[in-house]
């Protein structure tokens, strides 16, 4: 390298620099949710007394438990079939190459683009027509839909990059392509399906329209759907809101940390491709 | 030229094609059963409420009762009354803080992180950045509108470093509202700017580096001459992504302002929500919501069309 020392230590300070610009409303949220309750705190001070037990109240305030049961039943009627549809679209387009696949792609690729908004209204009246407002089916079955766009897309160029020899292989072997497909195309996706799979279980987490337009129990909602309504309750109590929010936020940042490579992996190599 | 690589061979390109058309003719209906149920869903929750909004939005209806048609009424008053014109303009403002301060930032910031070994001090600098990222955009806005209100940290910091002159609760200051809640977006951002731009730049040939070095050039001409003439895709796909997320903005102003004070940080996505469900204006918001839908494709289009002219 031929950067000299002083080029190193600007850099350095740079980065610092935006990196506290990054954690500076985390710290403040931490430090406020650490203040004596029915207190009016300032940005960011420790407490000399750090209130804990905050987290605690606002667990149970929050109904958290509750909250947390309702988003894991919501992300395991969302990830895993989206994951199967997605695989199984992905393969049909990119190995089995279907007559007007084209079509289907290109129309799928637009889904790519179609803000949620553009969709809500209808969403609302075709759930209430369905009989399913107010429940965890009206999350699921739009999401599941909302999410073949990126999953078709992501798991075709997982399937694109596999050599054609495995595929012929397997139908000189007699397979037929379902078994070929479950035996063999399935266990080579698993890396690509892991990505994708730490992707969906964010963006159903994080999920906040759908859920305040369709759902009004909030016991029934996405954690993000959720915080919305304690904001709503609690928004004049700002420690017991930090408290909350960042009670809601610690499982996202903690499988960001654990799955961090496929994480960034998944989000890049998707996007650039595109 | 893009498409020359098959055309230099086409006997090996065409033989190739046709073995592999034997072995995969047989699936080319059957296949359609692995794509089915995607595009069902698909279908039913995308596409069917797609259509639906254009349909809505062509007729007077509260929601309740029978709509009443009025053809493109709606359309017309969307873009002749400044109320609901005015967010388009705020979105596009917004473009400014979600698209190009994240680019720009993103790019000194990758170009210093690389400069630092793998595993060290980069690596948690990437980490930290992409936070914002993983975060309920619900959460962000909660915690921005507690940093800029008049207890706030931004406030504290501006009284620490003497500029205590400045201090205001930001987001109810009209003058300062919009470019605050700009300033969340740039924050959540960065860090996605950054790392998919760093990204592209572990797949630049360092041999060009090596070739300028020679030549005597210095970190800035790199940068400016190699560096990002070698990002366009990687940049194309932050301006993409970032305009998406500009335009179609909700979650944070909904949580930080509600589209207020008065009407000044009112977005299309926002302005769609309330007066479909407050105000139970479901046609006009409908044609909003197909408004909103043509901006966005046809911004994502004007941005791929000027990618690919760069590259080539």
């Amino acid at each position: 390298m031929n950067t000299t020392r002083r080029e190193t230590l600007i850099g350095r300070m740079v980065l610092i620099i935006f990196m506290l610009f990054t954690l500076m409303p985390l710290v403040s949220m931490l430090s406020t949710a650490l203040q004596p309750e029915a207190t009016i705190p300032t940005g960011i001070s420790w407490p000399s007394d750090p209130q804990w037990h905050n987290f605690v109240d606002a667990f149970n305030v929050a109904n958290l438990g509750t909250l947390l049961w309702s988003s894991v039943l919501i992300i395991l009627g969302v990830v895993p079939v989206s994951l199967l549809f997605a695989t199984m679209a992905g393969y049909g387009l990119g190995v089995l190459r279907v007559r007007g696949g084209q079509v289907a792609f290109l129309l799928l690729l637009l889904g790519l683009t179609i803000p949620l908004e553009s969709l809500i209204i209808p969403l609302y009246y075709q759930m209430s027509d369905l009989g399913l407002l107010n429940t965890r089916w009206a999350l699921i079955l739009p999401l599941i839909g909302l999410f073949m766009p990126f999953g078709v897309f992501w798991m075709r160029t997982h399937f694109q990059s596999v050599p054609a020899d495995i595929t012929e292989a397997a139908s000189v072997d007699g397979a037929n392509s379902w078994m070929a497909f479950l035996r063999i195309q399935v266990p080579l996706a698993v890396p690509a399906l892991s990505s994708l799979a730490v992707l969906l279980f964010l963006w159903t987490w994080n999920q906040f329209l759908l859920a305040i337009v369709l759902v009004d129990d909030p016991n029934q909602r996405t954690m993000a759907g959720a915080l919305g309504a304690f904001q709503g309750r609690y928004g004049t109590n700002i420690v017991l809101l930090c408290a909350g929010s960042l009670l809601i936020m610690a499982p996202t940042i903690l499988v960001f940390v654990i799955f961090q490579r496929q994480f960034v992996k998944a989000l890049l190599q998707g996007s650039v491709k595109g | 030229m893009m498409g020359s690589k098959p055309e230099l061979n086409p006997i090996v390109a065409s033989s190739v094609r046709s073995s592999r058309h034997r072995l995969v003719a047989r699936g080319r209906w059957a296949g359609w059963l692995y794509v089915l149920p995607a595009l069902v869903m698909y279908a039913l929750f995308v596409l069917w409420p797609l259509l639906t909004s254009v349909e809505y939005s062509l007729y007077s209806w509260n929601g309740i009762d029978a709509g009443r048609w009025v053809g493109l009424e709606n359309y017309w008053s969307v873009l002749t009354d400044s109320e609901l014109i005015l967010p388009i303009v705020h979105s596009f403002e917004l473009v400014f803080f979600f698209t190009v301060i994240p680019v720009c930032l993103g790019l000194v910031a990758a170009a210093l992180i690389r400069g630092f070994s793998e595993g060290g001090f980069g690596a948690v600098a990437r980490t930290i950045l992409f936070l914002p990222q993983v975060a309920p955009l619900v959460a962000a806005g909660i915690a921005w509108k507690w940093a800029y209100s008049e207890t706030g940290i931004v406030n504290q910091l501006l009284s620490a470093v003497g500029l205590g002159s400045l201090t205001r609760p930001w987001l109810a200051d009209f003058g300062t509202a919009l470019p605050a809640v700009g300033f969340i977006g740039a924050w959540v951002l960065l860090g996605f700017c950054t790392v998919l731009l760093l990204t592209g730049m572990s797949k630049i040939d360092p041999a060009l580096y090596e070739a300028a070095r020679i030549d005597g050039s210095g970190p800035i001409q790199e940068f400016r001459f190699i560096t990002v003439p070698s990002l366009i895709g990687e940049i194309g796909v932050c301006v993409t992504v970032s305009m998406i997320a500009a335009l179609s903005s909700f979650d944070i102003i909904y949580i930080s302002t509600y589209g207020g004070p008065g009407r000044v940080t009112m977005v299309p996505g926002v302005l769609i929500y309330r007066l479909a469900f407050d105000e139970r204006k479901v046609g006009l918001a409908s044609a909003m919501a197909v408004i909103l839908m043509i901006l966005v494709v046809g911004c994502v289009l004007v941005v791929q069309r000027v990618m690919k002219g760069e590259n080539s």
